[in-house]
């Protein structure tokens, strides 16, 4: 097996700027085998590497059927990410990756599907809706239900509005504020829930935002009937390596590097919200 | 010698032992007394090791004392196990240099050293083979651990004294070395009775001009290790874990250790099964070089639970908590087996004396404020 720790330099061929302290790296990896060997699923994440300042685990928000290209999707929040958010096209990161479980896209064919996200924590179930869009005819009716704090929040904007033109497909955003640019939904994620339309007996849900979100969303969508079976979400912990070997992103007996980022809800429930897990 | 098995080796031909290994080109290391502890240092000669020497080991406490006799091998164990053989203190692992259109990196394995370690106690074997399990069995093998173990030759050394601080029996890793030995040793007075444990430690004993093992000789050192298990004051109930320790999660016992616990991660830097790690980038002055070097990190810090603006386990009582519930819970999940050899060093080298084996019995033993478990508001809402 190759060396998990070796870095492997990828040239940003573009910067998508997506809100204030947010931008998208669209990058390209430089050695020729490696790219065409690259292939990750939705969901999963890579070490980004900035020459001289460190790594950090950032998602692929990408179409997984095009991994000739990966995006990631980083909030200039951290030394690292601060750093590279200096960065411009032209410039050269590094990968190493991809790592963990990614959405259960192969299960989730036929049936509806459900995507709950809140803030930032759309980045990670970015690439599976293209790829579930991609192959629209594979999977049932599909509903979007997104959150931000303010309207200044939401990324992706147009891509938002663009899926809400797919057939047989609701996009329903919220937002804790509002302005005059908000033409949609005021309050929480979770006031949405009643909006949509689903049959919870055949729904798959993939969720990812803050954890509070989350563990007060999952019980509201199981009182619609929704199996915990059915329900999977993205968690996030502080991660180094993204092979299970750190010990940094446990989380009860899971290593969410490599037993997650996508975990079950009934694997994972008990110790959600449990003070210092 | 009655079989290529096993045999007795005079002590006072042990340094034929030393020398086979080092025509064999295997560095020697055995225990040494240093700055009043025991610590593993090349040896050359057997006068290098800590003859007449024993150690006292209590809660906080360690001391050595010079007996006068002609013990061997009577310290049982210094602050060090196997643990920095293999996984590495500090281990480059990738070397970036930075180029005109970008850098190149190439990782930085370690030449496979041939090492042998004499002085091994079982549970020093069994925190060894826990951390192959971690760093050679898992998806991932690593690379860097495994060009390390590959090297390593290990002659134990069966124990025929327990300190207050052992509960080997009661983690069922020892007195006596089980497995993942080359050659094993039993000091009985005068007499070294030594066995094989693997093809290189039989090579070994080959070249040793060894006398025929009596009957008596074997019967008394079995006697001397069964006394020492049975001496062995603390031990550790392990028959209702993981559950039990999962379950004790709101026990009012962690806010009461950790009153004590000073976070100050000694315990997991002595444990010799402990792997977290951290990673740093170490720039040089030129800013076009720089190497990925792996550290040794504990779940004790402040910094290994943090993510972004929020720390999930921001309190000694939710890090107390992490080290113990998953050495002794989930690492049974994760790997199939305890994360606690029983060797007793974190109680030791705690400077307030916390023992384990207490604080998991008091978690153990229900409390009537058990059902309130707490959960706090999120720092960032959502």
């Amino acid at each position: 097996m190759a060396n998990p720790y070796l870095i492997h330099p990828a040239t940003i061929v573009q910067k998508i700027r997506e809100a204030e302290d947010i931008n998208t790296y669209r990058v390209q990896l430089v050695d020729e085998q490696t790219r065409q060997h690259f292939r990750f699923k939705a969901g999963q994440f890579n070490m980004v590497y900035l020459f001289g300042v460190g790594e950090v685990a950032i998602s692929i928000v990408s179409d997984p059927d095009e991994p000739q290209l990966l995006d990631h999707t980083i909030r200039a929040v951290g030394r690292v990410t601060k750093a590279i958010a200096e960065l411009q096209p032209g410039d050269v990161l590094g990968i190493r990756g991809p790592f963990g479980q990614g959405w259960p896209l192969e299960e989730a064919r036929g049936r509806n599907v459900v995507i709950v996200t809140g803030g930032l924590g759309c980045a990670p179930v970015v690439g599976a809706i293209e790829y579930i869009f991609r192959h629209r005819r594979a999977y049932g009716p599909v509903r979007i239900i997104h959150g931000v704090k303010t309207p200044k929040d939401l990324l992706y904007r147009e891509r938002f509005e663009s899926w809400g033109r797919f057939p047989d497909t609701e996009v329903l955003l919220t937002s804790g504020q509002s302005d005059k640019t908000w033409h949609y939904h005021i309050g929480v994620v979770t006031e949405l829930f009643e909006r949509v339309t689903i049959d919870p007996g055949n729904s798959i849900v993939l969720m990812c935002g803050p954890e509070i979100m989350m563990r007060l969303g999952v019980p509201i969508l199981m009182r619609r009937g929704i199996p915990e079976t059915a329900i999977y979400l993205s968690l996030e912990r502080h991660m180094e390596c993204g092979i299970g070997l750190c010990g940094h992103c446990q989380m009860g007996p899971y290593f969410l590097c490599k037993d997650g980022p996508v975990m079950r809800y009934d694997r994972v429930e008990q110790w959600l919200g449990r003070t210092g897990v | 010698m009655t079989s290529d098995m096993h045999g007795i080796l005079p002590k006072s031909s042990l340094q034929q032992l030393l020398d086979a290994l080092s025509t064999k080109g295997y560095r020697i290391v055995g225990p040494m007394v240093r700055d009043g502890s025991v610590v593993w240092e090349t040896v050359r000669s057997v006068s290098d090791l800590p003859i007449g020497w024993r150690d006292q080991q209590e809660p906080g406490r360690y001391r050595l004392e010079q007996t006068g006799s002609h013990e061997v091998f009577g310290v049982v164990h210094g602050p060090q196990s196997l643990k920095q053989f293999v996984f590495a203190p500090r281990e480059p692992l990738v070397q970036i240099e930075r180029t005109k259109d970008g850098f190149t990196a190439r990782p930085t394995l370690p030449q496979s050293e041939k090492v042998a370690i004499i002085g091994a106690r079982a549970c020093d074997l069994a925190g060894l083979a826990t951390q192959d399990r971690i760093f050679l069995d898992g998806a991932c093998r690593d690379p860097y651990y495994a060009s390390r173990r590959e090297g390593l030759f290990v002659i134990a050394v069966n124990c025929t004294r327990a300190l207050s601080t052992c509960f080997c029996a009661s983690m069922e890793t020892g007195p006596r070395a089980r497995s993942g030995f080359d050659l094993e040793l039993t000091e009985v007075d005068d007499q070294l009775l030594i066995a094989a444990g693997s093809e290189a430690g039989r090579d070994l004993l080959s070249n040793l001009s060894l006398s025929t093992g009596s009957e008596q000789l074997s019967v008394e050192a079995a006697t001397r290790i069964e006394a020492c298990a049975h001496s062995q004051a603390r031990r550790l109930d392990h028959s209702r874990l993981p559950q039990a320790l999962y379950d004790a999660h709101g026990h009012p016992r962690w806010d009461e250790v950790a009153g004590r616990c000073l976070a100050c991660a000694n315990c997991t830097m002595v444990c010799p099964t402990c792997f977290c790690h951290t990673v740093e980038e170490t720039p040089d002055l030129s800013h076009q070089h720089t190497t990925h070097v792996r550290l040794w990190d504990s779940c004790f810090t402040q910094e290994h639970g943090y993510i972004h603006g929020k720390n999930v386990r921001p309190t000694i009582k939710d890090r107390y908590r992490m080290w113990l519930t998953h050495k002794l819970a989930s690492w049974i999940d994760q790997f199939g087996a305890s994360g606690c050899v029983g060797c007793g060093r974190c109680i030791t080298w705690c400077p307030v004396g916390i023992d384990l084996t207490e604080e998991l019995s008091a978690l153990l033993t229900p409390s009537e404020q058990q059902s309130v478990t707490s959960r706090r508001p999120e720092a960032s809402g959502g």
